[in-house]
């Protein structure tokens, strides 16, 4: 069983309907022993980083995720959530996240040029730093993937395992032993996406 | 290298697609969960349904069958029609859309663009402008192009945008259904104005218009049309082929 996180942001709809549509067993919860019976778990989210840490917090979630992958569960987040598994982030302000991984979260801001739009907003193509990375077991290097977002996780060479070129070669996805992320929406992605949730339904 | 769009749109009335679709071998064409499943299997990279039903029993056909594309199709979606309300944003976010789109409802109480950004994020609010010209400048039409609110078109634009509308689908009613191609000038004014994707739409007839388009306007994020899907005069795969051909990126 995957067991997606439900901590009052964003849609889970897309999400839980595309790990069905490849046959996992999945589902929507905010209660603590589903999560930890739960073979893997996802952390979505949407919006801005210190609302959903605050209330991932407040639910105690937190605890129970970070207990859970220091056990060598499995663990993706997708979006924003993959960016809360790093240690901090600078999105209006300075936050701590998970600390699951090395790396921090900063805004593409100053830091890809000025006539590109930001968000960015769009499919674009992965670029495997790890082409072994599990996640990319049924997908291929050059593949196309859904963005939106404004931030993105630097600093965070020990779990890197994709990067997609928008200006600069901006994170896409991470994995460091049982954690993964994908900035991307793997569950707006078409074919590729629904890959990619199947490899990591399989690990 | 992020990549053009190339997104069809779909009417929707009492849950079925009209608007004539006319598509050789496929068995039930007014079925929008058929037209979707073989639009992102030509490689749609978004899908627009407008809810054009006016009853209360419509919009409770259009949810249902907004739920069942969301749970079978896995590109983005945005949906539009009859949104006045953040009620309306949350009634169709539920349903599997990732962007509501809004036009008349914004133009009656522009608030509703701040409090839906607030809410949902400013890449969940579309801003959707229907702008003709009148006495030499652009003006924003309400109701389906049928009302001339007197406002600048270009200076409304950017004020939803600031409000946090994320994205601004610009219908040129002078090109809508002309087939000669898209509003290369309105567009252009459009883009030097906002720094939000800006996705084109009205005029385009073949392929060509998308070659012409994203060639003379790189800042244009997407190409969005109806009729010339449905009717199979363009192929979005071809299209897409096209488009590369001409050092256009895509997703193919």
């Amino acid at each position: 069983m995957i067991a997606i996180i439900d901590y009052g942001v964003g849609n889970l709809f897309s999400l839980k309907s595309s790990f069905e549509s490849i046959g996992a067993d999945v589902c929507v919860t905010d209660s603590e022993d589903k999560i930890r019976s739960a073979d893997k778990i996802i952390l979505p989210g949407v919006g801005a980083f210190s609302d959903a840490i605050d209330k991932l917090s407040s639910t105690g979630l937190d605890r129970v995720l970070v207990d859970e992958a220091k056990k060598g569960k499995p663990v993706m987040g997708i979006c924003l959530g993959m960016q809360m598994l790093f240690e901090k982030s600078y999105e209006y302000g300075e936050y701590n996240g998970l600390g699951l991984l090395r790396g921090e979260v900063v805004p593409m801001e100053n830091s890809i040029p000025d006539d590109l739009k930001i968000p960015q907003i769009g499919w674009n193509a992965l670029h495997f730093v790890r082409k072994d990375c599990p996640l990319f077991k049924y997908i291929n290097d050059g593949d196309y993937v859904y963005f939106v977002h404004s931030y993105y996780a630097d600093k965070c060479d020990e779990s890197l395992a994709a990067t997609t070129e928008y200006g600069k070669e901006l994170t896409a996805a991470v994995a460091y032993e049982n954690v993964y992320g994908c900035q991307f929406h793997p569950e707006k992605s078409g074919k590729v996406g629904l890959n990619i949730l199947r490899a990591f339904n399989e690990l | 290298m992020i990549t053009k769009r190339i997104i069809p749109c779909l009417d929707v009335k009492d849950g079925r697609v009209v608007k004539g679709v006319n598509f050789l071998g496929l068995a039930d064409v007014s079925s929008p969960v058929k037209l979707a499943e073989f639009y992102s299997e030509c490689g749609a990279d978004e899908l627009v349904f407008y809810d054009i039903t006016a009853s209360a029993e419509g919009r409770k056909l259009f949810t249902d069958i907004l739920t069942e594309v969301a749970s079978k199709i896995f590109v983005p979606l945005t949906v539009g029609g009859g949104i006045n309300t953040v009620d309306d944003f949350d009634r169709v976010l539920k349903c599997g859309a990732d962007k509501v789109s809004v036009n008349s409802g914004a133009i009656r109480n522009p608030e509703l663009v701040r409090e839906a950004a607030r809410k949902y994020g400013d890449q969940c609010v579309v801003l959707s402008a229907d702008v003709k010209r009148v006495d030499g400048e652009f003006r924003v039409f309400a109701k389906g192009g049928r009302e001339d609110t007197g406002m600048e078109a270009i200076s409304w634009i950017k004020r939803c945008v600031s409000m946090g509308a994320g994205e601004v689908v610009l219908n040129s009613i002078d090109t809508d259904g002309v087939k000669k191609g898209f509003d290369i000038e309105m567009l252009d004014a459009v883009c030097n104005a906002v720094n939000v994707p800006v996705i084109a739409s009205g005029g385009a007839g073949c392929i060509d218009d998308f070659v012409k388009l994203f060639k003379t306007l790189p800042k244009v994020d997407a190409g969005l049309a109806a009729s010339i899907f449905h009717f199979g005069e363009v192929s979005i795969g071809e299209l897409k082929n096209e488009l590369k051909n001409n050092g256009i990126t895509v997703r193919i």
